[in-house]
């Protein structure tokens, strides 16, 4: 990988020697702005006994344009949708090069804990949220558990 | 000569009504305006803000932007709150200064963010960030916020002080090191290399087409000035960037902000050819009220498109006429020109041509419904026996009763006069009627179009002709153009015609639709003759009588069209035109003129 761009590089030494809390992250040996990534749920939220896998990919253009991101384990969650394709601000639009992985995956835990209906993706799952929170809660667990607790 | 002859009484009397100087009635007054003479609007827009607020011309430029150019607007609400307008807008950062915002960077150590907090999640990731402390802040001189000082050589300057400064500088996005990067950063002091500045603000205009470009910092609102731009363009990029990029992202740059300036103001229109930088001032068509009484089709006199092959010498059939003028609406981005119907008509006519509406109404006049279960089926042979393949319902095609009461009538139907089954007919051949009446149109808007396009062909093939007949014979240049101009004409008047069919689909049933498709049909049968005129043979001895009646007809067909423009334009200024159905801006249909 000639030519990976010291930025890269620098914060793949981070991630691996100090990952952040229940976030693992870990370039694939061909290409390595390619990640393999999990996530584990944050405590307190209907995910909390699950560890998600992600992909992650770095485009020729990071940091000046977005990492791409992708939930691989099924969620049951308003702004993921069944494509594991997340509905996020910073990875899209609010994108800023001062941005890291790291940043990005601490926001993607973060949208774990604090789904937004009101911004859905995956528009089923959001109306269920917001008519009957408790019932979808019960949903996402399940999910979980199934999908997730492998 | 007889025909001829009476061709050119018609056109004398024709003559007679339409002569004078003034403008006609289905055109626009309009100007072109080039990029530059809309940025000197823009910039005296911006010195008029600098004189009543009193603030520096980059504040005013990004003041008139956030506020979409309305300048009174913008005064009145600086007037109540200046602070607020100025940060929202970008040109401020807020006030207190939130302690050095932290420049992020990865020699920080560990991150003091504990996950409970940063997880306290709203979706954005703003709050995640400012857990995150940077190291002292570097003591930049002022200077490394863009200056005109910053030109000369900047790499080696600055490589000589740095080695005064003892702390070693490490640019937050691209994380090197080097000691001869040079820094920058806006007033609100977010530093970053040039190289990053650089790649970061090309990217912003080339990829996002985006004018305002933000301080890179996540969740800083400060937007760079113009002047900024320029210089990380120019003279403050990093060596080993591309001048020619630079210049053309520089260029992308100016041509944004005028776009952003014509695109508030309902007067304006930006060219919507590609490559095309001109601007058309067309007041009397701005608002949406105005452009059911005209067709606002205005040309920023351009030609061409650069790059396509239209372009060079003509070897493509599309590059045979002079390259095209830039024309389009002014009103509606449909096509370039759908004189003499109003956009919201033409719009609706698109969208029925595109509407699969059509298939439905194919459906109805091709096939029947089972009266049993309701599947529809399309008899492709056979006898009148039908069975449903679906309920296996036995029943007379014909009649569409059952079966069993045919008895012994085998194949034969003689219940014609049975009540349901004339109910079942009419509606049948109702729909079959609508559907006719609109392939009636659709057939002749279609055949123009392709008329068009065959008669450009065609004089692909024959000017090679005229062009080797001036070599071998005594004629000049000048006789063998006169095709060329018979066939613009002839393309432009297939365009009306194609359009009036448009029209008339949707005009009421009445004395002016008749009147209308009286001049329609005149302008047909003119165009008609004289495209039958030009694929007539060419020879040598008979091109004077052939340009005689080729140049005879042109000034006819001509005029035809110029009376069908004329006609429709002000009926529509009249208000003299009706609907057989709603249209957007015009009064609803009487009941009787509705069409299914």
């Amino acid at each position: 990988m000639a030519g990976l761009p010291k930025r890269i590089i620098k914060e793949t030494e981070r991630l691996v020697a100090d990952p952040a809390p229940g976030i693992t992250a870990a370039p694939h040996e061909d290409n390595l702005r390619y990640f393999d990534v999990t996530i584990q749920g944050p405590e307190g939220s209907p995910f909390s006994s699950g560890v998600f896998n992600l992909e992650l990919f770095l485009p020729e253009e990071y940091p000046m344009a977005p990492p791409k991101v992708r939930f691989l384990t099924k969620i049951y969650h308003p702004n993921i949708d069944k494509l594991g394709r997340i509905c996020l601000d910073i990875l899209k639009d609010k994108w800023s090069p001062a941005l890291q992985i790291r940043t990005v995956l601490l926001s993607v835990q973060a949208l774990l804990s604090a789904p937004n209906p009101d911004d859905p993706l995956a528009t089923d799952v959001a109306k269920h949220y917001k008519e009957n929170e408790k019932d979808a809660q019960r949903v996402s667990r399940e999910w979980t558990e199934k999908y997730a607790s492998g | 000569m007889d025909d001829d002859d009476m061709e050119m009484d018609d056109y004398n009397d024709d003559f007679k009504l339409n002569t004078g100087p003034k403008r006609k009635s289905y055109e626009v007054d309009y100007s072109s305006l080039s990029q530059t003479s809309v940025e000197k609007s823009m910039r005296e827009d911006v010195d008029h803000i600098c004189g009543i607020l009193g603030v520096e011309s980059p504040v005013a430029a990004l003041l008139l932007r956030h506020q979409a150019w309305n300048k009174e607007r913008l005064i009145e609400k600086y007037m109540e709150t200046p602070t607020t307008v100025l940060v929202e807008s970008g040109a401020t950062v807020p006030e207190p200064v939130a302690a050095p915002t932290p420049v992020r960077s990865h020699s920080v150590d560990k991150s003091t963010a504990s996950p409970s907090s940063s997880r306290r999640a709203t979706r954005s990731s703003s709050k995640l960030l400012s857990s995150l402390t940077s190291p002292t802040r570097l003591s930049f001189q002022k200077s490394n916020s863009i200056s005109p000082s910053g030109t000369a050589s900047p790499s080696k300057s600055r490589k000589d002080t740095k080695s005064e400064e003892p702390e070693s500088f490490v640019c937050p996005i691209c994380f090197d090191d080097s000691p001869d990067l040079k820094q920058l950063a806006l007033d609100c002091g977010h530093v970053a290399c040039s190289g990053c500045w650089n790649a970061y603000t090309t990217s912003k205009i080339r990829d996002e087409a985006e004018h305002s470009i933000r301080c890179m910092t996540e969740g800083c609102a400060l937007v760079a000035s113009d002047d900024f731009v320029r210089n990380i363009l120019s003279d403050a990029a990093p060596a080993g960037t591309d001048v020619h990029e630079n210049a053309v992202a520089w260029s992308r740059f100016q041509e944004l902000l005028v776009r952003n300036f014509v695109a508030a103001n309902q007067k304006l229109k930006f060219c919507p050819y590609p490559g095309c930088t001109n601007t058309v001032s067309c007041p009397s068509a701005a608002g949406k009220s105005v452009i059911t009484s005209i067709v606002p089709t205005v040309s920023c006199g351009a030609r061409g498109i650069p790059g396509s092959s239209s372009d060079k010498a003509g070897s493509s059939s599309s590059g045979v006429l002079q390259a095209r003028e830039h024309v389009f609406c002014f009103g509606c981005t449909i096509e370039s020109d759908h004189r003499p119907v109003v956009c919201a008509v033409a719009k609706l006519w698109l969208q029925k041509c595109e509407d699969d509406s059509e298939t439905a109404n194919w459906i109805k006049s091709n096939t029947k419904e089972c009266s049993q279960c309701q599947s529809t089926i399309e008899k492709n042979g056979g006898c009148n026996h039908m069975t449903c393949k679906k309920c296996k319902y036995e029943f007379c095609w014909v009649c569409m009763g059952p079966w069993s009461e045919h008895g012994t009538a085998w194949y034969s139907c003689n219940r014609y006069d049975e009540k349901g089954s004339i109910d079942a007919r009419d509606a049948q051949s109702r729909s079959r009627a609508s559907l006719e009446r609109y392939l009636h149109y659709y057939n002749r808007w279609a055949n123009h179009e392709q008329s068009a396009k065959l008669s450009v062909e065609l004089y692909a093939k024959t000017e090679k002709k005229m062009e080797d007949m001036q070599i071998t014979s005594e004629l000049t240049w000048i006789e063998v153009q006169f095709m060329k101009k018979a066939v613009e004409e002839v393309e432009k008047c297939r365009m009306t015609l194609k359009w009036t069919y448009a029209m008339a689909y949707y005009l009421a049933r009445g004395n002016e639709k008749d009147l209308f498709e009286d001049n329609q049909r005149d302008l047909e049968k003119a165009v008609e003759d004289l495209s039958e005129l030009l694929e007539s043979p060419i020879e040598t001895e008979n091109i004077p009588t052939l340009r005689q009646k080729v140049t005879d007809k042109t000034v006819y067909v001509q005029k035809r069209n110029e009376i069908v423009l004329e006609d429709t334009a002000t009926g529509f200024q009249d208000g003299r035109w009706r609907w057989n159905i709603t249209v957007d801006g015009f009064e609803d249909p009487l009941e009787d003129s509705k069409v299914d």
